[in-house]
């Protein structure tokens, strides 16, 4: 079943075109990853998904993405969509207070006040981004005096605390260490049970291990689009397997 | 040659550096050395905590204009605090552009207006104004609160933009990420983490309001008594000093210079806990 559908999408920077005829279909439950070289288009289309790319000024968008076949762009209410399609960047940005009221901000945001009802939740996404055990007994000590890689799984807890429906990683591991990262990456692999997850990612080992689906992008346009194992042991396109094997990007 | 150029430039940047510290430590010297004896004659506890300024009778308790200093300079951050930081934060995150840059110059053309011009107004539109809706005279704690808090509205706004400013685009995001809206990533996010940095704005604010002389003299009254209300007159310790220094002589000048020692400690503790601040914005 696919979870977003985007369909002949075209995105404009002002005058530059940064995405061209883009269709793909996002299937659920799956892990879905966007590679290609630096400026193609991969994080672009990331934020539109979240309608991130809202605040980029001159930031125009043809054709449509749909998530559960409603238009994203429509009539839908743009605070409801980025607590169904959380995100997860590329730098760890936890805000400037406690591992707990981080966790808790989204749930206050949309209306949950009741203090049991938080330390539940609270704690269940701090079980599921696996890092429970570090913070348990520090939740009221500030999320900035934690690690990097700790950040960057609080964040991970705190998308998961609106209960999203889809998780959109954009290079979440590019500021972490490769433990970090394993960690990172396995908690990915958890989370698509219940998630459906598309990543960013300028490692093409990691889309390997983690992803089902890979697309490649290269200079605004998607290239190819399949199974990740078809994707790199048998690319279609002749310039998926030169950026694949490494020829360029 | 050039090694010789060299060394006497080094030799005029340290003259010119050495300029604003001699200053600073010649005024400090000047006031203690002529305020602490006229202190110590008059007796400090006399001298700090005397209800009656009565230079004729020999009587020289500063007391209800260090009351009247703290009444108007709270009254101050009362009437300015909250305008100037939501004025900050309208500017740094609410407003289109084309308003910002008139706001922007209208803020810079604001902290340099003279504080006589600022006096006048207050005279003229605010004193009339107050003793219209409020009674009493006019010329009061009230007023002299509403105007200073207007003089110190360009300081906090000015710092308090600056640090909303630089408080990383990623927090915001990150709250946007979450649902939250505009307004609540705004506030919840952004406006936490300048904390510090607005705070430092209010204190800088503070020591204006504690300093400012002219514009208060015009419009508060300057009785020497405790004010009993906000609509009463009052005296500050800088408009003390300014009223009296002309015709003071003897003891009666010094002690107005001893009133000047009360507000540099005044000013002193300001800035101390300003530094205090930024240490700990750096840890």
């Amino acid at each position: 079943m696919d979870k977003i559908t985007v369909e002949k999408l075209d995105l404009f920077y002002g005058s530059f075109q940064a995405l061209k005829e883009i269709t793909l279909n996002i299937p659920a439950n799956e892990i879905t990853a966007l590679i290609g070289p630096s400026g193609c288009g991969k994080s672009t289309l990331l934020k539109s998904l979240n309608r991130m790319n809202d605040l980029v000024e001159g930031c125009r968008i043809e054709g449509s993405i749909r998530l559960d076949r409603e238009d994203i762009y429509g009539d839908m209410d743009v605070n409801l969509l980025r607590k169904r399609v959380g995100m997860v960047f590329q730098k760890p940005n936890p805000f400037p207070m406690s591992i707990y009221d981080n966790i808790a901000f989204g749930p206050r945001t949309h209306g949950i006040r009741s203090k049991a009802k938080l330390d539940n939740i609270v704690e269940r996404s701090l079980r599921d981004a696996a890092i429970w055990d570090e913070v348990k007994d520090r939740l009221k000590k500030p999320a900035l005096g934690m690690s990097g890689g700790q950040q960057q799984r609080l964040c991970i807890a705190r998308a998961l605390a609106v209960a999203p429906e889809v998780l959109l990683m954009d290079e979440p591991t590019s500021a972490l260490d490769p433990i970090s990262t394993a960690k990172v990456e396995e908690l990915a692999m958890e989370l698509k049970k219940q998630y459906t997850i598309v990543i960013v990612t300028h490692n093409m080992q990691q889309a390997v291990r983690i992803s089902d689906k890979t697309a490649f992008f290269l200079l605004g346009e998607m290239i190819e689009f399949g199974e990740t194992e078809k994707i790199f042991s048998m690319p279609e396109n002749k310039k998926t397997e030169d950026y694949i094997t490494g020829r360029f990007g | 040659m050039i090694n010789w150029k060299e060394k006497l430039m080094k030799v005029v940047f340290l003259a010119a550096a050495c300029v604003s510290i001699a200053a600073v430590v010649l005024i400090c010297i000047f006031l203690f050395v002529n305020g602490v004896p006229a202190i110590s004659e008059i007796g400090v506890f006399r001298f700090l905590f005397g209800t009656k300024w009565k230079p004729a009778n020999h009587l020289y308790g500063i007391w209800p204009m260090i009351v009247g200093s703290v009444y108007v300079t709270a009254g101050a951050l009362l009437a300015g605090v909250p305008v100037g930081i939501l004025t900050a934060v309208y500017m740094a995150r609410f407003c289109p552009r084309w308003l910002y840059r008139i706001m922007k110059s209208s803020i810079s053309l604001m902290a340099g207006i003279p504080s006589v011009v600022y006096g006048f107004f207050g005279l003229v539109v605010l004193v009339p104004f107050i003793r219209e809706t409020f009674g009493g005279r006019g010329m009061s704690v009230l007023t002299a609160s509403v105007l200073l808090g207007l003089m110190i509205l360009p300081t906090i706004i000015s710092v308090s933009e600056t640090s909303i400013q630089a408080v990383p685009q990623s927090y915001y995001e990150g709250g946007l990420a979450l649902g939250a809206s505009h307004e609540r990533s705004v506030f919840y996010t952004v406006l936490p983490a300048a904390k510090s940095g607005i705070f430092a704005g209010v204190v800088l604010g503070m020591g204006r309001a504690v300093g400012e002389t002219m514009a208060v003299m015009m419009v508060a009254g300057n009785q020497a008594v405790i004010p009993r209300n906000l609509t009463a007159g009052v005296r500050t310790l800088t408009t003390n000093i300014v009223m009296e220094m002309g015709y003071s002589t003897d003891l009666h000048r010094e002690a107005l210079i001893g009133t000047a020692v009360v507000l540099f400690l005044f000013i002193l503790i300001i800035n101390l806990s300003l530094s205090m601040l930024k240490r700990k914005e750096k840890e």
